[in-house]
């Protein structure tokens, strides 16, 4: 079951926050087709958000293809995101893991950390 | 009235001897929102409040409520007969109120750990407030008014009090207005804003909208900003400039721009001081 966190010092907003909490559960193979997603009442009870929010970042779910709501049922996954190997995944996380620590001892701060992924992305960006 | 709306104030305006307190007030809110209610000390929040509720009578102008519309206040103050138990209170709730959930009530009160049968005089700021929403609660309201309900309460008790209040909207269906101070834990709480300036109603809407609206651009000391927008606001300190627009243009380095939150909107909007149609 995943659980949403809304960052309320952000200025994305809530109902936005919480999509892309979906997409990336799916993209990490947390939630899968067929999963439900939690009820509009659980995530308001657990995450203190507004009903009306919940649904709006369900609906922006349906509208993307995501997920479906099934009459008196819930909202569904329909379909996944991830297009890797979910084993390789796995493997990749742990080397993330080991290599982050390795940055924040060399004092890398989280700003560092994005701009060296940034770079690393797309690497003629920095040579131009 | 219109349908799907659980409140409209045309032209709604209060005046107490010379002085209005609140004036040419016109809003609507559609059935199922949480509105919060932002303003300045003095701004009006209460008198609005007081009139949404029905307690007192507007000098110009006029509340809709639906035909059949419930509406439940809880005072800033609080309100209870000090000797009452708060058994007590949900006894005369249940007489005063022709719909009652005596369970929804009690449920309340185990959830907050309020002591049931002792008097309410005896009870804490914070226990005294949950009686209170114990009662509003409990008379099953279609609209849930509520003045600065967070203020008795310690930080903890205030995240809890909005999520239940939050699974009563989401159970019910009920609207609620509520006003407060703390403009940074209304994000993902209230989806409707309600900003009061001077007696004045600066803007009421949707809360995605108008963050979706608006960004913060920070870069080198300019008199300008980097993009064409309407600036909400400026400031320059040291080497920096710091500006919100309306607007979100892309910019180029070493500019940044980032989505603006919720309390920097606000808190641009109201020293600015600018009217905007609703």
């Amino acid at each position: 079951m995943v659980e949403f966190r809304v960052d309320r010092g952000s200025g994305l907003p809530a109902y936005l926050q919480i999509a892309q909490q979906v997409r990336e559960a799916l993209r990490l193979g947390w939630l899968a087709p067929g999963d439900r997603l939690p009820a509009v009442r659980e995530v308001v009870a657990t995450s203190g958000v507004n009903p009306n929010t919940v649904l709006k970042a369900y609906r922006e779910l349906e509208f993307a293809g995501l997920v479906e709501a099934r009459q008196g049922a819930g909202t569904f996954v329909k379909a996944g995101l991830g297009t890797g190997d979910r084993e390789a995944l796995g493997q990749l996380y742990e080397e993330l893991a080991g290599w982050l620590s390795r940055a924040r001892q060399a004092g890398l701060e989280d700003e560092d950390v994005y701009a060296l992924l940034r770079t690393a992305l797309d690497p003629d960006r920095e040579r131009e | 009235m219109t349908d799907g709306l659980a409140l409209a104030a045309h032209g709604l305006g209060k005046r107490y001897r010379a002085t209005w307190a609140l004036r040419d007030c016109s809003f609507e809110l559609p059935e199922g929102r949480v509105a919060a209610l932002v303003g300045t000390n003095g701004a009006g929040k209460t008198t609005l409040l007081t009139m949404i509720a029905g307690l007192l009578q507007p000098t110009e102008g006029e509340v809709r409520l639906p035909r059949g519309g419930r509406v439940a206040f809880v005072a800033q103050d609080k309100p209870l007969y000090r000797n009452f138990t708060p058994l007590d209170m949900l006894r005369v709730g249940a007489k005063l109120n022709r719909q009652w959930d005596q369970g929804r009530a009690i449920d309340w009160l185990t959830r907050f750990d309020v002591p049931p049968g002792r008097p309410c005089g005896k009870l804490s700021g914070g226990q005294q407030a949950q009686v209170a929403f114990a009662v509003a609660v409990g008379s099953r309201p279609s609209l849930l008014v509520l003045d600065e309900p967070l203020s008795d309460l310690d930080p903890l008790a205030r995240r809890a009090v909005i999520n239940e209040l939050l699974t009563e909207v989401a159970d019910t269906g009920m609207t609620m207005v509520m006003s407060t101070h703390v403009v940074a834990e209304l994000s993902g709480v209230a989806d409707h804003l309600l900003l009061l300036a001077d007696g004045a109603l600066l803007m009421s809407g949707d809360v995605d909208d108008l963050l979706a609206e608006h960004r913060v651009y920070i870069g080198p000391r300019s008199p300008e900003p980097p993009v064409p927008g309407r600036i909400v606001q400026a400031s320059h300190a040291g080497g920096q400039s710091t500006f919100v627009l309306q607007g979100d243009a892309p910019v180029d380095e070493p500019w940044t721009v980032r989505p603006a939150t919720l309390e920097e909107v606000v808190l641009a909007r109201l020293s600015a001081g600018w009217t905007v149609a609703a």
